[in-house]
């Protein structure tokens, strides 16, 4: 608006995690971002909707919104698709 | 249409469109004749099923994709969507407990979908919105949220910059006061749904925990800010 949903507009933006169902779809084939995920990091664990996002226009990177660390990276390339889920330990239903 | 200052709806005819639930989103893809790409996610005010999909968009003035939505797109032009997305904002009509919605600026649009869809189903499950809009000029939907009002829904307003005259609070951010007198209170176990500028987001969402409610009846939408 949300953008994202959104309404952000600049070569990089900050929303969060709700904006990350579509690309990290292009990979899952599902929707991750209603998971509680829990961070590497500091142990913290919430929706991944409800973590900060950064996006731009090659990917989006998903941070922790407890410790800021990064739990997964969305990158889109020539064509490709790629993600990397760094700080990511776990993901659980609600 | 414009329909505030900044901000214009957008009808799209989606021939593929499954439907979508009230409070999700799609992703917009413009391309320019360079071949440069941009993505932006927006919110849509529709819901259930059609081909049509309705979107708010806000102009923000060093905007790479809104600018041209509200200033530029012309009916019959086309524009690349993907969706409906996200599965976590998002309101279906089986819900029955109250449920509390506050919008800060264009974060109403979602939240109008949800309210659509509350009237559609005849739900009498609770409704209250807390609608916050720097003057009234500034507000999207305003005729058709006053017009929703009834037994199961109620509507308050705030206005940060302007207020109408005669209205009883003085133009300024919310605060921890106006969450406690204009919004469900925690005895009621309202789910909330909160839209808006991160800052607000923030704000409200740490207000509402302060005020005893549960961390995961409140969930969040964010766009812009720090």
């Amino acid at each position: 608006m949300p953008e994202h949903a959104h309404q952000v507009d600049v070569p990089v933006t900050r929303v969060d995690g709700n904006a990350a169902a579509g690309p990290l779809g292009e990979i899952l084939r599902l929707d991750i971002t209603t998971a509680i995920g829990r961070c590497r990091h500091c142990g913290s664990a919430a929706p991944l909707s409800e973590a900060i996002v950064e996006r731009d226009d090659d990917g989006v990177i998903l941070l922790c919104r407890s410790c800021g660390h990064t739990l997964v990276t969305y990158l889109s390339r020539a064509g490709r698709q790629y993600l990397e889920f760094a700080g990511l330990l776990s993901l659980s239903t609600a | 249409m414009r329909v505030t200052p900044q901000g214009r709806i957008l009808v799209l005819d989606v021939p593929e469109w499954p439907g979508n639930l009230a409070g999700q989103h799609l992703d917009l893809r413009l391309t320019a004749e360079d071949g440069y790409q941009a993505v932006r996610s927006y919110s849509i005010a529709s819901f259930g099923d059609g081909t049509t999909v309705e979107l708010a968009v806000d102009m923000l003035p060093d905007g790479e994709v809104s600018p041209y939505l509200v200033e530029d797109v012309e009916p019959g032009d086309m524009l690349e969507v993907r969706g409906p997305l996200g599965n976590f904002f998002v309101w279906r009509d089986s819900q029955t407990e109250p449920v509390q919605l506050i919008a800060g600026g264009s974060g109403i649009v979602p939240l109008v979908s949800i309210a659509r869809a509350h009237r559609a189903a005849a739900s009498t499950a609770k409704f209250r919105m807390l609608y916050s809009v720097r003057a009234p000029e500034d507000a999207y939907y305003a005729s058709e949220l006053a017009e929703l009002v009834d037994d199961s829904f109620a509507l308050d307003w705030v206005y940060t910059r302007t207020a109408p005259v005669g209205f009883a609070r003085a133009a300024a951010r919310i605060t921890r006061a106006d969450i406690e007198a204009s919004t469900l209170p925690v005895a009621d176990n309202p789910l909330v749904y909160v839209c808006g500028p991160t800052g607000f987001v923030e704000a409200v969402a740490r207000i509402l925990v302060d005020l005893g409610h549960p961390a995961e009846r409140i969930k969040t939408e964010r766009f812009g800010g720090k």
